[in-house]
């Protein structure tokens, strides 16, 4: 198969798998399952260093941000202003461009807040930022952010963290099919087989986090979910057969004794 | 004496620091980290020059684990 890579704005993935960092273990396990993973980029959070215990490991000596791109987030951002605020710093610390937008609107939910979403993007395009925003399965609004100048796409397949799986395909297929820009499914997969469907259904790509890391073994469902990707995408370039609604022999009948 | 406050910690100074030498201070390593004074952030190559004041409010951050 000729190579199959993942192009957003300028960038190339060789992985169509985008892993977060959050929830593991320690940072060995987060180093581990990266690797099983075969991601090529991760999303990481801006947060204070702690002043006092200077001997706490930072991410960095575990995954090189040399080796493998980092996407900075702005997870528990909760209006525009904040956002830009904790994208700008981390532009500040190593000139990143690309980063992921996530601005959320309910505690509860995690649900983003699309209006501050909007604004916010609109703004960071204008910085230069190559935007890749986590936002609701709305057709229209996904469109709007296309407008806007986002390099990808990230809609929801259900609430973040809490594994349901895509909720709403209909809504995704649409969002997919309308697209410039590469549909990056954020939030909601819960097992190695969602991801394939998300990917069979024609999205660029997924990004995954608690699936991996609040798994059992997290390292062993990192290479589940690596494969999960390139299966899915495998099918998706295939073309799935027709569906029947009766029987088709796979046998042929022409000389049955 | 300078009163500031650094990632949302009370802090007095007893004497002049300059951004460079309140993160040697504390061993930080100013390639990994970003720094804001009072809600505006300081380019990297001005934490020479650039001198801490009574009420500061200096946020220092990272990167770390996140989704």
């Amino acid at each position: 198969m000729k190579k199959d890579f993942l192009k957003i704005d300028s960038q190339i993935l060789k992985s169509r798998l985008i892993v977060g960092t959050g929830k593991y273990k320690d940072f060995k396990e987060t180093a581990l399952a990266v690797k099983a993973s075969g991601a090529s980029m991760v999303t990481v959070a801006v947060r204070r260093i702690n002043i006092l215990d200077k001997k706490k490991p930072l991410l960095t000596d575990f995954l090189d941000p040399k080796k493998i791109k980092y996407l900075p987030n702005t997870a528990g951002c909760f209006s525009a202003e904040e956002s830009l605020r904790t994208l700008r710093l981390a532009r500040e610390m190593g000139g990143w461009k690309m980063i992921k937008l996530e601005v959320l609107g309910d505690k509860k939910t995690l649900y983003p807040n699309m209006i501050e979403t909007l604004k916010a993007t609109k703004v960071l395009v204008k910085e230069g930022f190559k935007v890749l925003v986590y936002c609701s399965d709305d057709p229209l609004l996904a469109k709007e952010l296309e407008y806007l100048g986002a390099s990808a796409i990230m809609p929801l397949a259900s609430p973040i963290g809490s594994g349901q799986g895509i909720q709403n395909k209909i809504n995704l297929s649409i969002i997919i099919k309308n697209s410039k820009v590469p549909i990056i499914v954020d939030a909601g997969i819960g097992t190695a087989s969602d991801a394939t469907i998300a990917m069979e259904m024609g999205c660029d790509g997924v990004l995954i986090n608690s699936a991996i890391a609040k798994s059992n073994n997290p390292i062993l469902m990192a290479e589940s979910f690596k494969n999960s990707v390139i299966s899915g995408r495998q099918s998706f370039l295939a073309g799935r057969m027709q569906k029947l609604f009766y029987a088709d022999a796979s046998s042929p009948s022409k000389g049955l004794i | 004496m300078a009163k500031i406050q650094l990632n949302g910690r009370k802090l007095e100074l007893n004497k002049k620091y300059s951004i460079f030498t309140l993160l040697k201070k504390y061993k930080i390593i100013s390639k990994k980290i970003a720094v804001e004074v009072n809600g505006k952030i300081v380019n990297k190559n001005q934490y020479n020059s650039f001198y801490l004041k009574n009420k500061d409010k200096i946020e220092i951050v990272h990167f770390i684990g996140g989704g």
